[in-house]
C-alpha cells in the first residue's frame, strides 16, 4: 500500500476543516473554545489513560465494524446492518456467557466469540436470503434488521436474560472467566483491540492474496464482467460477503461485551453500527487504512467525552464532526481519497 | 452539395492527457449543407476532436468556430446552444427509464411542462421526422443496441441542430440499418444541415460522405472531396504506409482429421429469456476443432443468445450444450462484460478464470503473463499496472483477445471482435483468431460485417428471429437469409 501525498493531503484537509467548523459552532455556541479544546485533546491523547483507556478501547468496536462494512461494500452489498449485526452478536455473547459458564469455566470464552460471530452472521443471513429469494435490496433490509435487533435486545434484557432481581432492564454480569482479559493493568483496554489488528491484517491478506478475496473485489468492481469474463458466481459472491461481514460485525458485539461492558444493557451500541460506515470510507475500504481511520474516530469519540465531562459542551458535537467527515469525503474526487487501495497488480 | 459557409472549423487543436498527446494541431472544416466522415486509425484523435467541439473536452489550444460564430466556452451547453450536437459511441442511456424520459433527461428546456404524454409526443414527433420507428414509452434496457442508438440520435435532434457529430454511428447497426440511416442523415443534409460522422469503414465513408477528412496521430493528414480521391489513397492517408489488404481470405483447414472432431456441440438447445420470450429455437449445432463458424443477423436476432450458449456463458433452457471446459469468449460490449475500466491490466487478466481458482493468487505470475500478453498481441499500454480505461478502444481489443486466447482453449467465441476498430486493428484481431482456428481451435465469430465474415468463416449460419439456418458462403443468400426470405 502507497499512500499517495496527494490523497493523504486531501483527507488530512477534510478532517481539518470539519474540526475548523465544529470549533466555529462551539464558539457559536456561547462554549469556551480553549478550555473545550485542551479537555478534547487531553481526553484523547493528554495521557497514557487516556491512549488506553478511552482513545483505543473505543478504536477496537469501529475498526472491526468499519473492516465489517468494508467487507461488504468492496463485493458490492450496501451492508447498513453493521448496527443491528453488532447486537445479535453481544446479546448472543452474553447468553452464553450467562448460562455456559458455570459448565464450562474459561472454555466460555471461546464459546461467546463463536456465538457472537454466528449470531451476526445470521443476522446478515436473513438480508441474504431475503436478497436472494425475493430479491429485497440489502439496503433496506439490513438497515431495518437494526430496529428489529434493537427491539430483541430491549425484550431480552427485560425477558430471559434480566438480571435475577427484575429492578434493571439489563442482564447479570459475565463472571470474570468469561471476560475478555485486559491488556495492562489498571487500564481498560482488552484483548478485543489486537484481536480487530489481527483482523484487519487477516483482510487485508484476504483481498491482497486470496482467490476468494479476488472475487469479491472483482464483483464489486465490476459485476456484469466478473459474471461474463470470470465465470463468477456473483450471486453466491455476495451472499458470501454480507454474512462475513454479519459474522464480523457479531464479532465486534461480542467483543464489546466481554471486554468492556460485561452486562447487555439497551443502550450498548452508541451507534457504532452507523459511524462505521464513516470509518470504512474514510479508509478507502481498505482494510489498513480502516486502522488509521478508527483510531481516529476513537479518538473523536474520547475527545468529546472529556469535552462534555470537564468543559460542560455536548459531545453531540462530535457526531457533527463525524458526519462533516463522510460529506467531506465524499465531496473529495474518488481519486484523491484517503490512502486510495493499492491492491497488488497496480503501482 | 450546397455551397454554403463554413458551419464547423476546428483549427489547430491541440490536447493532451497525461504523457499521451491526442490532438497535435489538427484541423476540420466542414462547409454547411455536407455530409463529412472522419476517419482515422484507433487513437489518431477523432473521438478527441469531436469531444473537443461538443464542448466535452477543453482543448489546451486552437480555435473552434460553429456557424461562423467563435465559441469560447467549453461546456455542451454551449456547443448545443451554438447549434451543435453530438451522437457518442459509447451510449449515455438510463436502462430503467423510457425513450421518452431519457430524451426529456438530456434536454430539460425542452420539456419544462414535463409530463409524460407530452414528452412521449414530442419524442414520437422527433422520430417520425428522422424516419425512426420507436416507442416512446419503451424501458431502454429491453430496447436492442440499435434502438439504444436511435434514442441517441433522438436524443441529439432535440436540440435541433445544425450540426450533428456521430462517432461511429453505424458500428451497432446492421448492414440495412447502416443504409437506412444514411439514407435519413443524407436528406437531413438536404435540408441545409451538416452532418460529421467518425467511421472506421472506407468504404461506408467513400459511399456515403461528400468530403473526408483523415486524422493520424492528432493531425489532419488529408481533407479532400470524395469525387476527388479513392478508397486506396484514404487507405494511405490513414495507415501512412503502403496500405495493407483489408481482409484475408479463409484458408480452409478441412480435409485434415482434426476438422471432423466435434468440440462445441448443442442437441436441442434452447434459450428463453426471463420475459418468457424465446431467444433460441430448438438447434442442434457441431462447431469442429479447426473451423471458423460465421454467424451473420441483424440486430435482435439469436445471435446473442447463441453466442453465450456456445461460449458457456448461459446453460441452455432446454436441450444439451456439450462443451469444453475452457472457451475464450469476446462479448460485444467491452466496457461491461469483458473488462473493468478502473482496474489494472493486471487485475483485468486475472479476471479470466477468477471464478474457478482456489487458496492464494500468485501475483507475479500474473504479472509476467500480462507482460506477455502485451508484447505478444502488440497491446499499446504504459505498463502493466496501466488502467484499463487507459488504453483506446482497439488496444482493449486487443488485451482482451490476448487473455482470451493466453491458455490456449479448444473453444473461442467472439462477437463483433472488430467493432469499433481501425483498420489496421481489425486486421491484427482477424490475423489472431484465424491463427486460433489454424492450431485446432473451434472457432464461432458473429459479425454484423458481412464483408468480414465472408472473409474469416468456413460455415456460415445465419439467424432470423429465433431461429437459425446454415446458408452456403454466398453474400446475396447470406442477406436474402438475413431478412427472413429463404
Amino acid at each position: 500500500m502507497k499512500p499517495n501525498m496527494a490523497s493523504l493531503l486531501a483527507s488530512t484537509g477534510v478532517v481539518t476543516c470539519a474540526l475548523a467548523v465544529v470549533a466555529l459552532g462551539i464558539a457559536a455556541a456561547g462554549y469556551d473554545l480553549s478550555g473545550a479544546a485542551r479537555a478534547a485533546v487531553e481526553g484523547a491523547v493528554g495521557s497514557p489513560f487516556a491512549v488506553l483507556s478511552a482513545t483505543l478501547k473505543r478504536t477496537a468496536p469501529f475498526l472491526m465494524l468499519g473492516l465489517a462494512v468494508a467487507v461488504a461494500f468492496r463485493a458490492g452489498v450496501l451492508n447498513i446492518g453493521a448496527e443491528g449485526q453488532f447486537l445479535a452478536g453481544a446479546a448472543a455473547a452474553c447468553a452464553v456467557g450467562l448460562f455456559a459458564t458455570p459448565v464450562l469455566g474459561r472454555a466460555t470464552l471461546l464459546l461467546e466469540i463463536a456465538a457472537g460471530m454466528v449470531a451476526g452472521a445470521c443476522w446478515a443471513g436473513i438480508a441474504a436470503l431475503l436478497k436472494r429469494r425475493f430479491a429485497v435490496a440489502e439496503v433496506v433490509s439490513t438497515l431495518l434488521l437494526n430496529f428489529v435487533a434493537a427491539n430483541v435486545v430491549a425484550y431480552l434484557v427485560r425477558g430471559p436474560l434480566q438480571e435475577p432481581t427484575g429492578a434493571y432492564p439489563q442482564s447479570s454480569m459475565l463472571e470474570p472467566i468469561a471476560r475478555l482479559p485486559l491488556l495492562i493493568d489498571g487500564q481498560r483496554l482488552h484483548a478485543g483491540f489486537p484481536i480487530a489488528l489481527i483482523l484487519a491484517l487477516a483482510t487485508w491478506w484476504f483481498f491482497r492474496s486470496t482467490a476468494a478475496g479476488f472475487r469479491f473485489r472483482m464483483t464489486g468492481s465490476g459485476r456484469a464482467a466478473a459474471a461474463s469474463a470470470g465465470l463468477i458466481n456473483v450471486n453466491a459472491v455476495q451472499m458470501h460477503a454480507l454474512i462475513a461481514s454479519g459474522a464480523i460485525a457479531g464479532l465486534a458485539g461480542a467483543c464489546e461485551i466481554t471486554g468492556v461492558t460485561y452486562v447487555l444493557y439497551e443502550g450498548l451500541s452508541p451507534g457504532y453500527g452507523y459511524t462505521a460506515i464513516a470509518v470504512a470510507m474514510l479508509g478507502g475500504l481498505h482494510p489498513l487504512a480502516i486502522v488509521a481511520s478508527a483510531t481516529l474516530f476513537g479518538a473523536l469519540g474520547a475527545g468529546a467525552d472529556a469535552m462534555q465531562r470537564n468543559a460542560g459542551v455536548p459531545a453531540g458535537f462530535a457526531v457533527v464532526a463525524a458526519a462533516l467527515v463522510v460529506l467531506g469525503v465524499l465531496a473529495i474526487p474518488r481519486t484523491l481519497r484517503l490512502l486510495r487501495p493499492a491492491w497488488p497488480g497496480r503501482p | 452539395m450546397t455551397a454554403g459557409g463554413v458551419a464547423l472549423d476546428l483549427r489547430g487543436i491541440h490536447k493532451r492527457f497525461g504523457d499521451t498527446i491526442a490532438l497535435d494541431g489538427a484541423s476540420l472544416s466542414v462547409a454547411s449543407g455536407t455530409l463529412h466522415a472522419l476517419l482515422g486509425e484507433n487513437g489518431a484523435g477523432k473521438t478527441t476532436l469531436l469531444d473537443v467541439a461538443a464542448g466535452l473536452t477543453r482543448p489546451d489550444g486552437g480555435a473552434l468556430t460553429i456557424n461562423a460564430q467563435p465559441v469560447r466556452g467549453h461546456t455542451p451547453a454551449d456547443a448545443r446552444s451554438a447549434g451543435l450536437s453530438a451522437v457518442h459511441q459509447h451510449f449515455s442511456l438510463v436502462p430503467a427509464m423510457t425513450v421518452a424520459e431519457n430524451v426529456a433527461l438530456s434536454s430539460p428546456g425542452l420539456f419544462r411542462t414535463f409530463s409524460a404524454s407530452d414528452a412521449a409526443e414530442r419524442v414520437r414527433a422527433i422520430a417520425t421526422a428522422a424516419g425512426f420507428r420507436i416507442d416512446p414509452s419503451a424501458l431502454v434496457a429491453n430496447l436492442p443496441v440499435a434502438a439504444q442508438q436511435r434514442v441517441e440520435i433522438i436524443k441529439a435532434l432535440a436540440s435541433d441542430p445544425a450540426v450533428l457529430m456521430l462517432d461511429e454511428p453505424t458500428a451497432a447497426l446492421s448492414p440495412s440499418e447502416a443504409a437506412d440511416l444514411f439514407v435519413w442523415l443524407r436528406a437531413f443534409v438536404d435540408r441545409g444541415r451538416t452532418v460529421v460522422f467518425i467511421t472506421h469503414r472506407i468504404r461506408e465513408a467513400m459511399q456515403n460522405a461528400d468530403v473526408v477528412t483523415v486524422l493520424r496521430s492528432g493531425r489532419t493528414v488529408m481533407t479532400s472531396a470524395v469525387r476527388d480521391t479513392d478508397e486506396s489513397s484514404v487507405l494511405t492517408a490513414i495507415l501512412g504506409e503502403a496500405p495493407i489488404r483489408l481482409h484475408g481470405t479463409p484458408t480452409r483447414n478441412l480435409g485434415s482429421a482434426a476438422a471432423m472432431t466435434p468440440v462445441l456441440v448443442l442437441r436441442n438447445s434452447t434459450v428463453i429469456d426471463a420475459g418468457g420470450v424465446t431467444r433460441l429455437s430448438p438447434l442442434s449445432l457441431a462447431v469442429h476443432a479447426g473451423e471458423v463458424l460465421g454467424v451473420a443477423g441483424i440486430d435482435g436476432g439469436a445471435q446473442h443468445a447463441l453466442l453465450r450458449v456456445l461460449a458457456g456463458r448461459r446453460r441452455p433452457d432446454s436441450g444439451t450444450a456439450e462443451l469444453p471446459t475452457t472457451i475464450g469468449f469476446v462479448p460485444e460490449d467491452r466496457l461491461h462484460d469483458s473488462i473493468i475500466a478502473e482496474l489494472s491490466l493486471v487485475e483485468n487478466l486475472a479476471l479470466r478464470g477468477a471464478g474457478k481458482r482456489h487458496g492464494r493468487i500468485r501475483w507475479s505470475d500474473l504479472t509476467n503473463a500480462t507482460r506477455q500478453a502485451i508484447r505478444g498481441f502488440g497491446v499499446q499500454a504504459r505498463d502493466e499496472y496501466a488502467p484499463a480505461s487507459s488504453l483506446s478502444g482497439g488496444n482493449q481489443q486487443k488485451f482482451v483477445l490476448a487473455r482470451e486466447l493466453a491458455d490456449s482453449p479448444a473453444a473461442f467465441v467472439a462477437e463483433n471482435p472488430t467493432r469499433g476498430l481501425d483498420v489496421r486493428a481489425a486486421s491484427d484481431v482477424l490475423e489472431r483468431i484465424r491463427s486460433a482456428r489454424d492450431r485446432g481451435a473451434a472457432v464461432v465469430v458473429y459479425s454484423s460485417d458481412l464483408d468480414e465474415l465472408l472473409s474469416i468463416a468456413d460455415r456460415i449460419v445465419v439467424c432470423f428471429g429465433s431461429s437459425v439456418h446454415e446458408t452456403p458462403l454466398d453474400a446475396a443468400v447470406i442477406g436474402r437469409a438475413m431478412v427472413g426470405a429463404r
